[in-house]
């Protein structure tokens, strides 16, 4: 397909948004007391295209938080009883609106671990295949914002369909994909603009937007460390102190993927779940027999940064899996600060 | 406040200097604006990390009951009466530890300065009582005491209860007319609303478990919601196991809770979650004129037996 750009009246957004609705389900921002969260979008709820920041990511679109996968009958009178089976989970098309370009890099980043030569999981591959992504550009990144430097970025296109960017009375949209093209066909959004004029528009907010951006995480030197230096490496009692072992970093994050399987009865029905893990739990890596390779918190916290900035990197040699939203640096309740934690790997030196 | 920082260097120094303590528990400057990280300092050289602002709102005695060996411990009045509150209970022992008290005149409120001020925050300082927060929008002076947490807002031991050595003078204590005016507009309810209430709180509630780790009443070597054999809890978000969690830590708080303020410090779901606590504080000073931590040589009450029981069923 080819690329284009189509300008969208602010007017007329509303109404187009509606239109989809007879072909997809939406997801987009939601206010709420707490803020801003991605969650699925009521039959009368517009995305709040104004939205900054969400504390959640958008992960949970492909990922919730609880996902029921499979069901059986434990009722030995019925046919196939105690044969789990799909769960009726609808695929039908669904777009995620005003999603932030690094939390779509984000998916492009969990793809890596989902959607493998060997394996396919089936329950976020058709969740991802289902799903057309329109990212919203961010014009003001704020002070959190370290995305330029993890390969993302406030106008990075990786993973989207469509692109909007908000200039103030319209958006501007880069349709990118088919998937786009079809979303933005369901919308009635049909004016086509210049592409050479759109596409230097575009760049001109692009770097406007990436000049704002001050913070970033160093991580230049670590592919040339080896896994066992840094595992032992005397730095992560320090890091770990203040930690609290919480979910926090791992729920906030769009790129921690870990999942946890859990079977549970009501009467004759039974329901297999996938929920959300987390390395800072205790019962992360438990083995039947007690035994926990990462028992204390200095281990949790050493395998959360070392999976994202080092075994990671050297599994896909893709970059480390971070794309600098910041949210885990603004929610954790210690501050532990990811950057800094890069920055101390990145600079460590084995001493003889 | 921020004039006590120095004597807390020169103490914590003094310290260490002369092997009084082997570590000094306080607070450390964070990477943004407006967070402070709990720090374990072990060498004199490095006193100058340790800071006290009005955004140390985490409780240090969940870090000091962790430790081996003599330790020197940074207390507000709350902190302080959960110490008094490890010690009752043979988390620590009182030899083993330092108190460097620090009367407190409130912690700030993160998310009420967050939703003062438009963008997000870039800078913020504090003289005295006003604080100067900045945006990439706009500059705002605040009152301190017009964003305070609303435990600090209620608190009536500000001033630590236990200590070997202060960093500034005592403070004069709130007196307030009703500690619990929260309580009551929840009790006030009919039923359904009080069930609604509670259903709304725990609507976010993501069970990251901040809230449970940070509070320094929840050491429980295994927490009932992380037992896997039997499991008691299930794991996923459905509501009733999102509530008993919830229900049950506060029960477990009950007569020890000293509305430190740390587990909604740590929520990153903004959920409220002293109002889980709170009717339980209210119904301690209520039925037995209990607060907790505020003496080493009493047991809490739901620990304790008395002959002077008010009930009938003891009797």
């Amino acid at each position: 397909m080819k690329m284009k750009f189509i300008t969208i009246d602010k007017k007329d957004w509303a109404k187009g948004i509606d239109k989809s609705r007879e072909t997809y389900q939406l997801f987009g921002p939601v206010k709420d007391e707490n803020g801003c969260r991605i969650d699925a979008l009521g039959a009368d709820v517009q995305p709040d295209m104004n939205y900054t920041d969400s504390v959640l990511s958008a992960k949970s679109v492909l990922f919730p938080q609880s996902e029921k996968i499979l069901t059986t009958s434990l009722d030995e009178s019925v046919e196939d009883h105690h044969i789990m089976k799909r769960a009726d989970t609808d695929y039908t098309p669904r777009a995620v609106i005003g999603i932030r370009p690094y939390d779509a890099k984000a998916v492009l980043l969990v793809k890596m671990n989902f959607d493998t030569k060997d394996y396919r999981d089936p329950y976020w591959c058709d969740a991802y295949e289902a799903t057309t992504f329109v990212g919203l550009g961010i014009n003001r990144p704020g002070p959190f914002d370290f995305s330029t430097s993890t390969g993302s970025g406030p106008f990075n296109e990786d993973g989207l369909d469509i692109l909007l960017a908000d200039m103030d009375d319209k958006f501007l949209a880069k349709v990118l994909t088919s998937k786009g093209e079809a979303f933005a066909a369901s919308c009635g959004f049909d004016v086509e603009a210049d592409a050479k004029e759109s596409q230097v528009l575009l760049d001109v907010l692009k770097k406007e937007a990436e000049s704002n951006i001050t913070a970033a995480v160093e991580t230049d030197k670590l592919a040339g460390k080896t896994i066992l230096d840094l595992h032992e490496a005397p730095f992560w009692d320090d890091i770990s102190f203040s930690c609290i072992n919480c979910g926090t970093c791992t729920y906030v994050c769009p790129t921690c993927w870990c999942f946890d399987i859990q079977d549970e009865n009501k009467q004759k029905a039974s329901t297999r779940f996938r929920n959300w893990d987390s390395c800072m739990a205790p019962l992360f890596t438990r083995h039947a027999t007690g035994h926990n390779p990462r028992g204390e918190k200095t281990q949790r916290v050493r395998q959360r940064f070392m999976h994202k900035l080092k075994y990671f990197l050297d599994k896909y040699e893709e970059g480390i899996m971070c794309v600098g939203c910041g949210r885990c640096v603004k929610s954790c309740p210690v501050n532990i600060d990811i950057r800094e934690v890069a920055k101390t790997m990145n600079g460590y030196e084995k001493q003889e | 406040m921020d004039t006590c920082i120095e004597k807390i260097r020169a103490i914590a120094r003094d310290l260490l200097e002369k092997g009084t303590v082997e570590k000094v528990l306080g607070f450390a400057d964070g990477t943004i604006p407006m967070a402070t990280s709990p720090i374990a300092i072990t060498s004199k050289e490095d006193v100058d990390k340790l800071t006290f602002t009005s955004t140390c709102g985490l409780n240090l005695a969940n870090y000091a009951s962790k430790e081996k060996g003599k330790i020197a411990v940074i207390a507000k009045g709350c902190d302080s009466r959960n110490l008094v509150t490890h010690i009752v209970e043979n988390q620590v022992q009182r030899d083993n530890l330092y108190i460097i008290g620090v009367p407190c005149t409130g912690m700030v409120d993160k998310v009420k300065v967050a939703s003062a001020i438009e963008g997000e925050i870039s800078g913020f300082e504090e003289d005295g009582d006003t604080l100067k927060v900045t945006s990439s929008l706009q500059t705002l002076t605040v009152d301190k005491n017009d964003v305070l947490k609303d435990n600090c807002r209620y608190c009536t031991h500000r001033n630590p209860v236990l200590y070997d050595e202060l960093a500034s003078d005592l403070v004069e204590e709130q007196e307030l007319d009703n500690p619990f005016p929260d309580v009551d507009a929840i009790e006030a309810l009919d039923p359904e609303a009080k069930w609604q209430h509670f259903q709304d709180l725990t609507q976010n509630c993501i069970r990251c478990y901040a809230c449970r780790n940070a509070c320094p009443l929840c050491y429980c070597p295994t927490c009932f919601v992380d037992e896997s054999g039997p499991q008691w809890v299930g794991k996923g978000q459905n509501k009733t196991d999102v509530d008993t969690f919830h229900f049950l830590r506060a029960f477990h708080c009950a007569g020890r809770c000293t509305d430190c303020g740390a587990c909604v410090e740590a929520c990153p779901m903004g959920i409220n979650v002293r109002d889980f606590t709170r009717k339980l504080n209210k119904d301690a000073l209520d039925m037995f004129g209990w607060e907790a931590g505020l003496d080493i040589t009493k047991r809490p009450p739901l620990d304790a037996y008395s002959p002077e029981d008010p009930n009938d069923f003891i009797k």
